[in-house]
């Protein structure tokens, strides 16, 4: 134990080091930071949230559908998946800290008539068990639903728990849908949408508390279907995932200062809704704005940019917002989501620098 | 005894005989190919076909079928061989074997080929798959079983341990898994690349029924499936550890030191029939 605490203090000292060294405003006289594991939640402090969307709304599917399952890779609990253990325990398939199994057998359940519901951290199915997807669910074609925790930026645990590529991968595999849901309220309607697909598709998850905004917007999720959420001239943000959050808190901090942002939210990565990006982009005079909780690499970002391109269209601007092409700091979640970019604030910082004309810069 | 065999007297070693002529003709069409592999496995696949699984040739996907999933896709034409003797695919489409547009691609595919469950070629997927297949089968209340042959150089994947670990868990006594012990990968000797021996004892550790058996005895072969269809009630999967000989029936092409993939030349071919027709099927 002794000895564990001291590796304990030293992970801390170089922590606090690495941030005094990278981002020195943020150090002196607040309250320190503990790193964001994989519990923490995304929702700021107030914000309105709904506990664990996806397991009741996979129990609610189950419930009219009787060949639905569930299965992980030893992560029930941090998928919200044992919201649906609980209530058909027959129904569930612990498959053990083994992705590849998981995908495998989920291809063979699914070619046996099952939809697998299968989940894990958006790392492992990305990264370890790619190939298993790729030849046994892709190619396969299989009916098969994966539900990726930790998308992105949602964990302050490092690398090994940043799924900062998924959707680059996932957008590249033929036959698979590609989703980043923002709130509760639409992780609500994906699920069953997933299941209307017959096919193959990928879902990045938000878990434990999640936050709910898109109610107030009057929105509704279909497959495919980007939606502007609010209109204006000054910028026009194209978003995905937790990032149309943030964009729209960013939205409503730089109306004081009369600023009018238009908000797209494109929850469907693939097949991307290039009709509803190229119009809302054509509008003249106003930069294009991508932001995605991703690298800048491959994402959403870029699948804008080449849609513009081969579209004719050339907006006023185009820029991203996105993590950078590196390792992610370990550390803190506001900390992080301050340091690449992604919170409200440095969302909004960088929009108003952009609809300015560049005058500023990037924040 | 199973649908498969109805109005058909035609003796088990004929039947492994007429899959390697299959699989020899199909080489010819390419000049190339896993053709020791083919002649290798004949007999396993002749036992399984003909003697063990449960199919209509004339309906594919019949719901009651027994599956059988070929983890190592580059044995494709030793299934393509087996299903063409089963009646599942013409014979003429022997010809088309590697060509521009066949049903019979180089690789096994499931959406190519009639009676190809699964794609592999990918070498560790098959285990897993059949895990998954397995759970389903006995969700749907089926006793029906998965019949699923991979090769020893798989023996390396991590995911086959992950699937046999599994199988073991869940106590999947409908799965009947062939390795085929042939001791060539692409590399070399499988036992050299990375050993797997003592290969029964590890299986069985992890609570698995195992036999092992000469893949090319037609009758310990017979008695290894009869065992291992026994094992249904039993709460354990098997596992058939076929040692087998690549080239086996064409003694020149047995004699070939470096058979993962060979190249034949055009007059070897009808050498190669000569010697299998020579060779009385034992």
């Amino acid at each position: 134990m002794a000895a564990g605490a001291g590796r304990a203090r030293r992970r801390e000292a170089v922590m606090s080091t690495h941030i005094r060294k990278n981002a020195p405003a943020a150090a002196a006289g607040k309250p320190r930071l503990t790193t964001s594991a994989m519990i923490a939640s995304i929702a700021a402090e107030g914000q309105r949230t709904k506990p664990a969307p996806f397991g009741h709304a996979l129990v609610a599917l189950a419930r009219e559908n009787e060949r639905v399952l569930g299965m992980t890779a030893d992560l029930g609990k941090y998928t919200d998946l044992h919201i649906f253990a609980q209530a058909f325990p027959e129904r569930f398939h612990q498959m053990g800290m083994a992705e590849q199994l998981l995908f495998g057998a989920a291809s063979g359940l699914a070619s046996e008539g099952f939809m697998p519901f299968a989940t894990t951290y958006a790392v492992f199915a990305s990264r370890r068990a790619y190939d298993f997807i790729h030849q046994t669910i892709a190619e396969e074609n299989r009916n098969v639903k994966i539900v990726c925790a930790l998308p992105g930026l949602t964990s302050g645990y490092g690398p090994s728990h940043q799924a900062a590529e998924d959707l680059a991968l996932f957008r590249a595999m033929p036959n698979m849908v590609v989703i980043d849901p923002c709130d509760a309220h639409e992780i609500e309607q994906v699920v069953p949408a997933m299941a209307r697909h017959d096919g193959p598709a990928y879902m990045r998850l938000l878990r434990g508390q999640v936050p709910l905004v898109l109610d107030e917007y009057g929105y509704t999720f279909e497959l495919g279907k980007a939606k502007l959420l609010r209109d204006g001239p000054d910028a026009l943000v194209i978003s995905s995932g937790l990032m149309t959050m943030r964009a729209l808190e960013a939205a409503d901090l730089l109306r004081k200062d009369k600023v009018e942002v238009a908000v797209l939210h494109v929850p469907t990565i693939k097949p991307l809704d290039e009709a509803a990006i190229v119009a809302a982009a054509r509008k003249t005079g106003r930069p294009v704005i991508v932001a995605e909780n991703h690298t800048v690499i491959g994402g959403l970002g870029e699948a804008v940019a080449a849609t513009l391109l081969r579209a004719g269209v050339a907006p006023a601007a185009f820029h991203q917002i996105g993590l950078p092409d590196a390792f992610l700091d370990a550390g803190a979640l506001p900390t992080l989501h301050d340091r690449y970019g992604i919170s409200a604030e440095k969302v909004a910082g960088s929009i108003k620098a952009w609809s300015d004309g560049g005058a500023g810069g990037a924040a | 005894m199973p649908m498969s065999q109805l109005g058909h007297n035609i003796p088990i070693p004929e039947r492994a005989r007429n899959i390697r002529r299959n699989a020899l003709r199909m080489g010819e069409v390419q000049g190339q190919g896993y053709i020791a592999q083919a002649l290798g496995i004949a007999d396993v696949l002749a036992v399984a076909y003909f003697h063990a699984m449960t199919y209509r040739p004339e309906e594919p996907e019949w719901e009651d079928r027994d599956r059988f999933l070929l983890s190592n896709g580059h044995y494709a034409i030793a299934l393509y061989a087996a299903l063409i003797e089963a009646g599942i695919i013409p014979d003429a489409e022997i010809e088309t074997y590697g060509s521009d547009d066949s049903r019979l691609p180089m690789s096994g595919m499931a959406s190519y080929t009639p009676g190809m469950e699964m794609s592999g070629g990918s070498l560790g997927l098959g285990l897993s798959i059949a895990v998954g297949k397995c759970l389903g089968l006995k969700r749907k209340g089926s006793d029906r079983r998965v019949y699923t042959l991979f090769s020893d150089g798989e023996l390396d994947e991590g995911s086959v341990w992950e699937a046999i670990m599994s199988a073991g868990h869940f106590k999947l006594d409908n799965l009947i898994a062939v390795v085929d012990v042939n001791n060539q990968q692409a590399d070399g000797p499988s036992t050299s690349v990375l050993g797997f021996e003592p290969l029964p004892q590890k299986l069985e550790a992890f609570g698995w029924f195992v036999r092992r058996v000469d893949g090319n005895d037609i009758a310990a072969v017979q008695a290894a499936f009869d065992a291992a269809r026994a094992q249904a009630g039993s709460g354990r999967p098997s596992m058939i550890v076929a040692d087998t000989l690549m080239g086996k029936g064409v003694p020149f092409l047995e004699a070939r030191e470096k058979n993962h993939f060979i190249r034949v030349d055009a007059h070897e071919w009808q050498l190669a029939l000569a010697a299998l027709d020579e060779g009385k099927p034992s």
